[in-house]
């Protein structure tokens, strides 16, 4: 599974006011490959995918991205250079259509309208929205919102995508189809790093898995070798998963 | 679901959108066939008077909106803009015998690079602080005309009195070419909308309005996108003061740039839809003519009625339609689909 890294984290911390939500994270993202960044709540998971999507810059280290240190650009110029993201709480564009709110990512890549209005249609067709293509996105329901929020990010057309919990609270059929656009992602070549904190979801799908506790790097490997980890069980899986 | 079966739903999808646009154009050119004749219909002057001054409020509204309505920055300081480029047009010709049309450009290119140095500043502040600071700015600009004596002071400017000529916008008697300036002013500024909306501004615009964060992760770089639409709104506000001036012939400071007149662009906008491409014309239709005649016939005692009755226009929109006039026939439009 290990192309050339795509993205290095090289002793990250991230202090709010006194809190130290990162802690010196090292972390080394493959090309091609799909990450699963895990972790009790209050981890740190979130922190770090803001930091890597641009949201805040890292208090001390550096985040390289494709051989160069992004922790200072802003989040528009890195997804310029092909990070996208999603928000765990859906953000659409509530006052514009589904199809809309695809098109402003897509003018990252397009000059004219008529370019990134076509690239939005094929975007919506792979994330099975074709049929919402003008309703409001007021109007989606909450599994479409998300399936919107990955069709916006893929309109960017990202070399490293990453999810914030998209596969949490659905039910089982829209998890299915959720796993299935997010495996075709990867399989279009898109490196991607999800977010979740139900194991179950993540684990049958990732490459590798870096677990997260406290602000750190708790461990780091395949499911199989994560799940076995005894400080991982202690820390996050806790008695229910020892007791099975 | 497949991967590459695209063609017919991307197809289907991009030829009922290219109607739509062009079928709003179809729509724009019969409302401004039809608006371009009423002059021979409406021939009493009063009245002929009434339809410059909605024309021009369109035009006016319809630059706020790309600002306030696309962009979603609210601001209630669009006098100075108006102020600028009225004052602009006015030192020119009067002092300088420049010509009143290269004098709007002028104000209209003064106002946008005033407009840029304020949104630097000011465009940090979020929603309801970026208003406030918008006002205070605008009422700052106010007391410097009032005590600069090269403008005129608060004594203001008279312009010449001249034969009727289109160089130097002066018409005596006859309304006419000032209403089909006005019509054609606000042909360009609903143009110049029709075509940002379908632009990247239009849509980054709109997505920042919407929510800047996500905007930002999409690649919209945020603060640029509110300087655009800044400075486009106030070249366009800047271009509509220097036709009042030239319309009144005179002007001082509490007649082009008092608070009264930010509020007037604004809640066309806001009362026929804010952010639509029709809604501050719809807005301006209703709006203005009430203000004109309440004005006329209930007493020249200043501002008063006038602003009451669209003070409560605005309550009943706010609280029964916030998305203005226009959204009744969209969601009759829906309603009619889906039977």
């Amino acid at each position: 599974m290990s192309g050339e890294p795509i993205l290095k984290a090289e002793n990250i911390t991230r202090r709010f006011g006194g809190l130290v939500a990162n802690s010196e994270i090292n972390m080394v993202v493959h090309r091609g490959e799909m990450l699963g960044l895990i972790g009790p709540n209050g981890a740190g998971k979130s922190t770090l995918f803001n930091l890597i999507a641009g949201t805040y810059p890292p208090s001390e280290g550096r985040i390289i991205f494709e051989g160069q240190d992004i922790a200072a650009l802003s989040a528009p110029k890195r997804c310029q250079l092909g990070i996208a993201r999603t928000f765990q709480v859906p953000r659409s564009f509530d006052t514009m259509t589904v199809i809309e709110n695809v098109i402003v990512g897509g003018f990252v890549r397009h000059a004219s309208a008529t370019a990134a209005r076509r690239a939005a249609l094929e975007v919506l067709d792979f994330v099975a929205l074709t049929g919402r293509t003008n309703s409001p996105a007021s109007e989606l329901t909450p599994p479409e919102k998300r399936r919107l929020e990955v069709a916006r990010a893929l309109a960017t057309q990202p070399k490293l995508l990453l999810l914030d919990e998209v596969l949490t609270g659905l039910t089982p059929s829209e998890a299915r189809l959720g796993v299935e656009i997010v495996k075709r992602v990867r399989d279009k070549g898109v490196t991607v790093v999800m977010v979740e904190h139900v194991m179950e979801v993540v684990m049958p799908l990732v490459d590798r898995a870096v677990v997260l506790d406290l602000g750190r790097v708790l461990a780091e490997g395949t499911p199989a070798e994560v799940v076995r980890d005894p400080r991982v069980i202690t820390a996050y899986l806790g008695e229910r998963h020892r007791a099975a | 679901m497949t991967i590459a079966a695209l063609p017919t739903s991307v197809l289907a999808g991009e030829s009922a959108f290219v109607w739509k646009r062009r079928s709003q154009l179809v729509i724009g050119a019969a409302v401004f066939a039809a608006v371009a004749a009423l002059p021979y219909v409406v021939t009493d002057i009063y009245l002929q008077n009434v339809l410059i001054l909605t024309l021009m409020y369109a035009a006016l509204s319809q630059s706020w909106n790309i600002l306030g309505g696309y962009c979603g920055q609210i601001s209630l300081g669009h006098a100075l803009y108006f102020g600028v480029g009225a004052y602009a047009t006015s030192v020119l010709f009067i002092k300088y015998g420049i010509s009143p049309w290269l004098g709007m450009l002028v104000g209209g290119v003064i106002a946008a690079a005033v407009a840029l140095a304020l949104g630097y500043p000011c465009f940090r502040l979020k929603g309801h602080y970026y208003s406030i600071a918008t006002i205070v700015i605008a009422e700052i600009g106010l007391l410097l005309a009032h005590n600069w004596d090269y403008v005129g002071g608060a004594l203001g400017m008279q312009w010449p009195f001249g034969a009727d000529s289109w160089a130097t916008l002066q018409f005596a008697r006859d309304k006419l070419p000032y209403f089909y300036f006005a019509l054609g002013l606000f042909i360009v500024t609903w143009l110049v909308t029709y075509f940002i909306e379908e632009s990247r501004w239009g849509y980054w615009w709109r997505a920042v309005k919407d929510n800047p964060e996500a905007a930002a992760s999409l690649g919209v770089t945020v603060f640029e996108s509110k300087m655009a639409a800044a400075a486009i709104s106030a070249f366009f506000t800047a271009i509509g003061g220097a036709f009042y001036a030239a319309f009144v012939a005179y002007i001082d400071p509490e007649s082009v740039m008092a608070f009264r007149f930010s509020l007037l662009f604004a809640l066309p906008a806001v009362l026929g839809g804010i952010g639509t491409l029709w809604g501050p014309a719809v807005g301006a239709a209703i709006l203005i003519p009430i203000t004109e005649i309440t004005r006329s016939y209930a007493g020249g005692s200043g501002s008063g009625l006038d602003l009451i009755i669209y003070g409560t226009l605005i309550m009943v929109v706010a609280l029964m339609k916030p998305e203005g006039i226009l959204s009744l026939f969209r969601r009759s439009a829906k309603r009619e689909r889906e039977a």
